[in-house]
């Protein structure tokens, strides 16, 4: 076997292998250098796994089984540092390795701005995932201020990431306005404003004069004399072909390494691809062409005939919520024409640019949805003469009447790129549903790499599918609870009512399920039914819980746990207080916290020493704050008429009542409320599961709010005139969602597939149905407001809490 | 090193673990996760998880595997391996019920205790 060795494990190179393998995988015997310590992964989505939209893991392209299942031998972490052409040897860090062919993918390295202060520890470029995480680790800083020299892709991606990771962002930019390269100016400012909307600062014509710190970067001058302060420099400011190594093993090298359309270099045994490469004059920096050169590359490897041309390209800005994309030219000329299209309610800007009859340019802002079609008139150099007038507003209104999406989709020619990055065409797409039977998105990102780089496509290739499958294909279509069964949630809770299932097994049983015991995911949501519809005759299925809600406490990152007992309504007194100081000095205690819900969290107890604890906390008449369940949580209140000058309510008295009506039911996700006594509301009652503001002439009720994983503020479910009227809406509210909510379906989400007009119907309108629905709840409360922890400390699942043996170690070694 | 004359040591017995359930075993040098399944086979692997070395014996137990709970990686409770695409092993003991009462492999024991001592 012939011996191909390849420096460096990128994204082009990724793609000559996977391409290499898939058409003759005995070809040759690989090995893969790496200066970076893994393998290929998704380059292009390390601003997600900055932003925490993703994890690491999400966006490896190759893993370990990968490289074993296809026999090639890694050396990552190891960088190559010579090659010697004559011998026809590679020597990295590690020793010499001989090749028949070799392929130079080293990619490039970020652009340091050369001031004073650049080597300080703190000032990094954004490249790989070590750049990544070091950023992640200085956000985890309160009040650590991030400042990003450079306002093109790679900088407002940096900059949108640190900023929702809590960072104080500034972007400092060299030009008049914000990635002039791919924007014009009006673009530009629309992404301004919208940067700054998320509260990134953006100064425009700053020109970097210094980076000032003694150990470590406090801070950047600029021109100007302006000083600002930073804990963290991030550079993206350009990059450099990286060309060391070929320059040194003497092949031909301009700006980067030349190739011809083989991605030959010029020396016949050497490849090179992807930001490497020069050709014809032009250089790559985004990832469609790369993936063109990789598979004229492999071609090339197996001595068939291909050629790579350079195609034009256009480019969209990977920060979620700003729509931005932009090809082809938009300078200004003499006998070029300008169309533009604004919408400042909407944020919508679109311009076109015509020369000729021909599209050549179109930069787009806010709504996005048609520039793939834009982007074939520009690549294709379509004649538009005929639709100039309509042309700005998209593909819907070419030809007669306004078309549906769906069907500008089928319109699309077949030779319509679809998939950007991957160079993905609709008829390939097409072609490989029908061929190979596909049915899910993720089979037709296996199967074409459509939508599997940075994935803006998603919304088209979903729409291709359903045109290609019909009706079997719904991108919205119920999911399954999970592996073991075919039904969705809403099926399984209503056989669970009309076939008056009352136990797991049988629910497994009369369901079909199609495993013995379920997983750990339908396990908990079954047992979550089965309690809220049956409160009276349904035991508690132990095992399906979480470890939180079986021993009712948090487990932390090392075995350990966290007790966080009720406080009512965030209230507390020296005899409670007290009663923690003694038990944390008793047990140890390592932390103490106070919580963003009003009450104490002690972390760090050992498991045996659980009840022990809470028979302390009982004596104090503490009883379990439920920071585990899924159920009520907490209920935050302010002061109120007892105390401020504003209050109009006496808002903690009904936070209280509220806590003390409802704790201890169990709900389809965590139940968080509040009371605020004033629209100041210091409670944040708008944001929660439920809130209450308290006015003059009574109560506005509010449900639906988010601010963990998503952010919104709540909707109004209506007014009442008094406390009692309060409790029991609100009672009414949470039993309604107790009886409709998919497992782990937080309110809004629940809210969002009801619908609000429906819920505020049933429960403000239907008095009938409201009393009902406050009926089954505290009917329910019967069998459930009993405190976990004192059945815990007189006995109950003793076996949780003790190991049952000890063996000496020399019982078991000797 | 000697070895040991009870190849097999009684730990307890079945009725101790509830059925879908787990107990934990302190070894000194490791702690081990005692498992029952519905068929009530009994199965003991290291309490620690390949990832993150998440408590095994506190995760839920279904179809001969068990899910860690911190970040619900599946592991086979007869093989040891994280199931899926995840990679990891974790020690696996042998057992045997005699008579109702749960016996450790002695040998098993053994090695880990001498693997533990070695690293
Ligand atoms: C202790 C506390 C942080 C603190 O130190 O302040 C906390 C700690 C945890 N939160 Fe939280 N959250 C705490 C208040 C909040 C709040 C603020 C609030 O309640 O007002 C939120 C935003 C509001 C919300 O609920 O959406 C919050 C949103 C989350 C989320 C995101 C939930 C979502 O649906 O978006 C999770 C993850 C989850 O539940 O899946 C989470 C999960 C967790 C877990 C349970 C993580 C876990 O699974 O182990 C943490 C447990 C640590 C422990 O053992 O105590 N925590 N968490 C707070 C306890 C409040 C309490 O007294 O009970
Ligand atoms: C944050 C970010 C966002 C991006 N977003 C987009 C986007 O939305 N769309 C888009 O099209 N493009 C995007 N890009 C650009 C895209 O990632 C690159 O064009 C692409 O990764 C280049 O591929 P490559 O294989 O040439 O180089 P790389 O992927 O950089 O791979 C080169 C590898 O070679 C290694 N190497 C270098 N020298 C040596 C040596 N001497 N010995 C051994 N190994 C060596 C390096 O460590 C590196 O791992 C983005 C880039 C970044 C950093
Ligand atoms: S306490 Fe909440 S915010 Fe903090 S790390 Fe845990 S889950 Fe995340
Ligand atoms: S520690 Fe077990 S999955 Fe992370």
């Amino acid at each position: 076997m012939q011996k191909l060795v390849v420096i460096g494990a990128g994204m082009a190179s990724g793609r000559v292998l996977e391409t290499l393998f898939e058409t003759d995988p005995s070809a040759y015997e690989v090995t893969l250098f790496n200066a970076e310590p893994r393998g290929n992964y998704n380059r292009i989505m390390l601003s997600p796994v900055l932003s925490g939209e993703k994890s690491f893991e999400e966006i490896v392209t190759h893993d370990d089984a990968w490289y074993a299942g296809n026999h090639v031998t890694c050396r990552f972490g190891e960088k190559v540092v010579s090659i010697d052409r004559e011998r026809k040897i590679v020597t990295g860090k590690n020793g010499e390795l001989a090749y028949d062919k070799l392929i130079i993918a080293t990619g490039s390295s970020p652009f340091i701005v050369p001031v004073e202060g650049r080597d300080l520890p703190g000032v990094i470029a954004y490249r790989d995932l070590d750049d990544t995480n070091t950023m992640i680790e200085v956000s985890g800083d309160r009040e650590a201020r991030a400042i990003v020299i450079g306002g093109g892709l790679l900088g407002l991606e940096a900059a949108a990431g640190l900023r929702l990771r809590g960072m104080e962002v500034t972007v400092l930019h060299l030009s008049g306005h914000l990635m002039e390269r791919q924007l014009d100016e009006a673009a530009g400012f629309l992404l301004r404003k919208d940067l700054e909307k998320r509260g990134i600062e953006v100064m425009t014509k700053a020109s970097t004069q210094k980076i000032l710190g003694t150990d470590k970067v406090e801070g950047v001058e600029l021109a100007d004399g302006t000083v600002l302060k930073a804990d963290l420099v991030v550079m993206a400011v350009g990059i450099r072909p990286s060309v060391e190594i070929a320059k040194q093993a003497g092949l031909a090298v301009n700006r980067a390494i030349a190739v011809n359309a083989q991605m030959q270099t010029s020396d016949p045994d050497i490849y090179a691809v992807g930001e490497c490469v020069e050709y014809n004059g032009t250089l790559f920096g985004l990832v469609a062409p790369l993936y063109e050169q990789a598979k004229v590359l492999a071609k090339s490897l197996l001595g068939e005939n291909d050629a790579f041309v350079v195609k034009e390209l256009s480019t969209k800005l990977k920060v979620t919520g700003c729509d931005l994309f932009s090809a082809g030219d938009f300078a200004e000329g003499e006998i070029r024409e300008d169309v533009v299209l604004r919408d400042p309610a909407l944020g919508i800007y679109k311009r076109l640019v015509i020369e000729n009859d021909r599209l050549i340019g179109a930069v787009m802002y806010g709504d996005t949805s048609d520039s793939n079609w834009f982007f074939d008139l520009i690549r294709d150099k379509t004649p538009i003469a005929e639709m100039r007038d309509t042309l700005i507003f998209g593909p819907a209104y070419q030809g007669g009447s306004p078309l549906d999406p769906m069907a500008a989709v089928a319109a699309l020619p077949d030779d319509a790129e679809i998939c950007g990055c991957n160079g993905v065409c609709k008829v390939k797409i097409t072609g490989a549903i029908t061929a190979k039977g596909l049915t899910s998105l993720d089979e037709v990102r296996a199967h074409t790499k459509a939508s599997s780089s940075c994935g803006t496509c998603t919304g088209l290739v979903e729409q291709l599918m359903s045109l290609t499958l019909g009706d079997a294909f719904d991108p919205n279509a119920v999911k399954p609870m999970c592996g073991c069964t075919a039904l969705s949630h809403d099926d399984v809770r209503r056989l669970i009512k009309a076939k008056e299932l009352k136990s797991i097994p049988e629910v497994q049983q009369e369901l079909q399920w199609s495993t013995p015991n379920g997983c750990a995911k339908c396990r908990p949501a079954l047992n979550y039914y089965l309690v809220a519809d049956w409160p009276d005759e349904y035991a508690d299925d132990y095992q399906s819980r979480f470890i939180n809600e079986r021993v009712h406490a948090n487990i932390q990152k090392d075995g350990t746990y966290s007790v966080v007992p009720r406080m009512w309504g965030g209230v507390t007194s020296s005899k409670e207080l007290r009663a923690i100081a003694d038990v944390v000095d008793k047990f140890e205690i390592p932390t103490v916290k106070v919580t963003g819900g009003q009450r104490i969290d002690m972390l760090g107890i050992r498991k045996e020493d659980l009840p022990a604890v809470w028979a302390d906390l009982g004596q104090a008449g503490f009883v379990s704050g439920q920071a585990y369940a899924k159920g009520l949580r907490t209920v935050k209140t302010c002061v109120g008429t007892d105390w401020c000058r504003f209050g109009t309510q006496d808002s903690t008295g009904l936070g209280i009542r509220i806590e003390k009506f409802m704790w201890g039911s169990w709900t389809p996700a965590k139940l968080k409320m509040a009371v605020s006594g004033c629209p100041r509301n210091c409670a944040e009652a708008t944001c929660k599961d439920i809130g209450i503001i308290c006015v003059d002439s009574g109560f506005d009720i509010h449900f639906a709010g988010a601010a963990g994983l998503d952010i919104k503020g709540t909707e109004i479910l209506g007014h009442v005139d008094t406390d009692d009227e309060v409790l029991e809406h609100v009672v009414a509210l949470a039993q309604m969602y107790r009886e409709q909510g998919h497992y782990l379906e937080r309110i809004y989400k629940w809210a969002k597939r009801i619908g609000l007009d429906e819920i505020r119907r049933q429960i403000m309108k239907d008095h009938a149905a409201r009393r009902a629905y406050y009926e089954r709840f505290v009917f329910s409360q019967k069998f459930a407001q009993i405190d976990p922890w004192s059945e815990r400390v007189s006995g109950k699942d003793k076996h949780e809490f003790q190991p049952m043996a000890e063996l000496e170690f020399a019982q078991a070694a000797e | 090193m000697t070895m040991i004359d009870r190849p097999w040591i009684g730990i307890g017995r079945i009725e101790d673990i509830p059925q879908l359930g787990a107990r934990r075993i302190e070894a000194g040098y490791m702690t081990i996760g005692l498992f029952r399944t519905a068929g009530d086979e009994v199965f003991a692997i290291e309490d620690k998880c390949p990832h993150k070395g998440g408590p095994l014996s506190q995760g839920i137990v279904h179809d001969g595997c068990v899910t860690c709970p911190l970040h619900n990686m599946v592991i086979s409770l007869t093989t040891g391996e994280t199931q899926g695409p995840d990679e990891g092993t974790v020690r696996t003991f042998r057992t045997r019920i005699q008579d109702g009462e749960i016996q450790l492999s002695g040998e098993d024991l053994a090695a880990a205790a001498n693997a533990v001592r070695a690293a």
